[in-house]
């Protein structure tokens, strides 16, 4: 249970994939200029990093590796993920056009969210089993839409300032993007084993 | 900006833009901050007066570079920039290369506070990028510059310095135990301990935050929380809660930058809730971290969620029902 606890801190906020493994930029720079469309984006990657980490999961082990096919892991993983974002995208389709509409071209872009690739990637390469899997992609999806709300509030409150014209919108997120990753340093090498007293 | 260019400005209100107010707060708090950065000076020695002036120097001076190169209004006047570089300096090493502290002043100043339109809109607290900047980026050099707070003596020595350890560096390499910390209490408080520059003596920091609180400057609220959330972990952790509080920047910290009106929240309830955060990352990063302090990174962590804690508890305007997106 501790273990489970420590994933999920872990991938929340020492080894966010945003802020501390800086994958997953596109749509955190993208989708962080409107606070709602943040948050939609928000659920959508949660939910998918979730179940793109268990249903990874399952072809690694069930699939790749009875049959062999360990060298097809990227392959079959992107492939796995574009179907579920598929899936998701007809969802919200018919549950909410707005927000489907607010999120355009960033819902199919989270298929190549190589943040959701990425928690696939590392369950594997940390040889998580498969609960352990699916927290870590929780985890990294709360992580992912905890910044990525957070830099939607800050850029809501910087709407209102007389930012210079050569540093509006795209370059002004990332040089936010970058402060945010040195404050998220501050947890670099967080001994969160000691934490939980393993 | 580009406003005037509009000719008819219709906005909607708050209206409200105090600009003659703004050069008397950062002269309070430049005061404020004068007992520690004298403290500094004499228990570190001629190198810390240097930085304190290259500190300050550097970071007017880059202001007014920055300003004039990009054709901004020249705000050198308002004193927040003076009071940056200060900052800057007193949050580094006392006898870093000077070098390193201009550096970091230009990080405050331009990606830290200039970019996002000036004093009042940056989201950061500026002198706390450029220190972490510099933290970051020259570690060793940082390290190197962490001195023996000797008084007489440093000065009698001028230049060489004799390096020494932080309370909070020995206490994470495990040089000290986590108990019977009680000889540190009297160097902490006065100053006569290694650390950064206007860190090290609680007392004269103290002195500079009853006159910021008598001068209405700041409120008891943010620091206060701060405080009382760090020595309760400590407790809770079976550390030493007056050793936690005394060491590191944390008083610093909690009275100079946590209550920065422009980087903390408005709201009461907002407050609170930033300065529990504060105290949390910062303990939690001294004691489970790979970094000995965790004040500059708590502040510049909290900064990230100001806007977001100040969203929640928003007061709904008359009539508006909530949109489903």
């Amino acid at each position: 249970m501790k273990e489970l606890f420590i994933i999920l801190l872990s991938t929340i906020l020492v080894n966010n994939y945003m802020l501390a493994r800086i994958m997953g930029t596109c749509p955190f720079i993208g989708v962080s200029n409107q606070f709602d469309t943040a948050m939609g984006m928000a659920a959508a990657v949660i939910f998918v990093m979730s179940l793109a980490a268990a249903v990874t999961w399952m072809v690694q082990y069930y699939l790749l590796v009875p049959l062999g096919l360990g060298f097809l892991q990227t392959v079959s993983f992107i492939l796995v993920i574009a179907a579920l974002v598929q899936l998701i995208e007809m969802i919200i389709l018919k549950m909410s056009p707005t927000l489907y509409r607010a999120l355009g071209i960033y819902l199919p872009l989270i298929t190549t969210n190589c943040a959701v690739l990425g928690v696939a990637v590392i369950n594997v390469r940390e040889g998580y089993n498969f609960i352990q899997a699916v927290i870590s992609g929780t985890g990294g999806g709360i992580g992912f839409s905890l910044v990525l709300i957070a830099m939607a509030a800050l850029r809501e409150k910087l709407n209102t300032a007389p930012i210079a014209k050569s540093f509006q919108g795209f370059p002004l997120a990332l040089i936010i993007t970058a402060q945010m990753a040195m404050a998220f340093l501050g947890f670099s090498g967080f001994n969160l084993e000691k934490l939980f007293g393993l | 900006m580009d406003m005037s260019e509009k000719g008819l400005i219709i906005t909607a209100a708050p209206h409200l833009r105090d600009r003659v107010a703004t050069p008397r707060i950062m002269q309070v708090v430049f005061i404020a901050l004068m007992p520690a950065a004298l403290c500094g000076v004499y228990f570190f020695g001629p190198w810390a007066a240097i930085n304190l002036v290259v500190g300050v120097a550097s970071a007017v001076l880059w202001e007014y570079a920055i300003q004039k190169i990009w054709k901004f209004d020249i705000t050198i006047s308002d004193g927040s920039a003076a009071l940056t570089g200060l900052l800057v300096a007193l949050t580094l090493p006392p006898a870093v290369e000077p070098w390193v502290t201009a550096l970091a002043c230009l990080i405050a100043i331009g990606p830290g506070k200039i970019v996002f339109g000036g004093l009042g809109y940056n989201i950061f607290n500026p002198a706390l990028i450029g220190r972490t900047f510099a933290a970051l980026s020259w570690p060793s050099v940082l390290s190197a510059g962490y001195v023996a707070a000797d008084g007489i003596t440093a000065w009698k020595r001028g230049f060489d310095v004799v390096a020494s350890a932080t309370p909070l560096g020995l206490l994470k390499t495990g040089e000290i135990g986590a108990t019977s910390l009680s000889r540190f209490y009297g160097p902490l408080f006065f100053g006569n301990v290694g650390g950064s520059l206007g860190e090290t003596s609680a007392i004269a920091l103290l002195i500079g935050a009853l006159f910021l609180l008598f001068a209405g400057i700041i409120t008891l609220r943010i620091p206060l929380v701060y405080l009382l959330t760090t020595a309760g972990l400590a407790m809770l952790f079976n550390q030493d809660p007056i050793f936690h509080l005394l060491s590191g920047g944390l008083i610093l910290g909690a009275f100079f930058m946590a209550t920065d009106y422009v980087t903390s929240p408005i709201k009461p309830a907002g407050q609170i809730v930033y300065a529990v955060g504060l105290g949390i990352f910062t303990f939690m990063i001294r004691m489970f971290g790979s970094y000995p302090e965790g004040v500059a990174f708590s502040i510049l962590l909290m900064n990230c969620f100001v806007p977001l804690i100040e969203r929640f508890g928003a007061q709904k305007r008359f009539g508006e029902v909530r949109n489903r997106a």
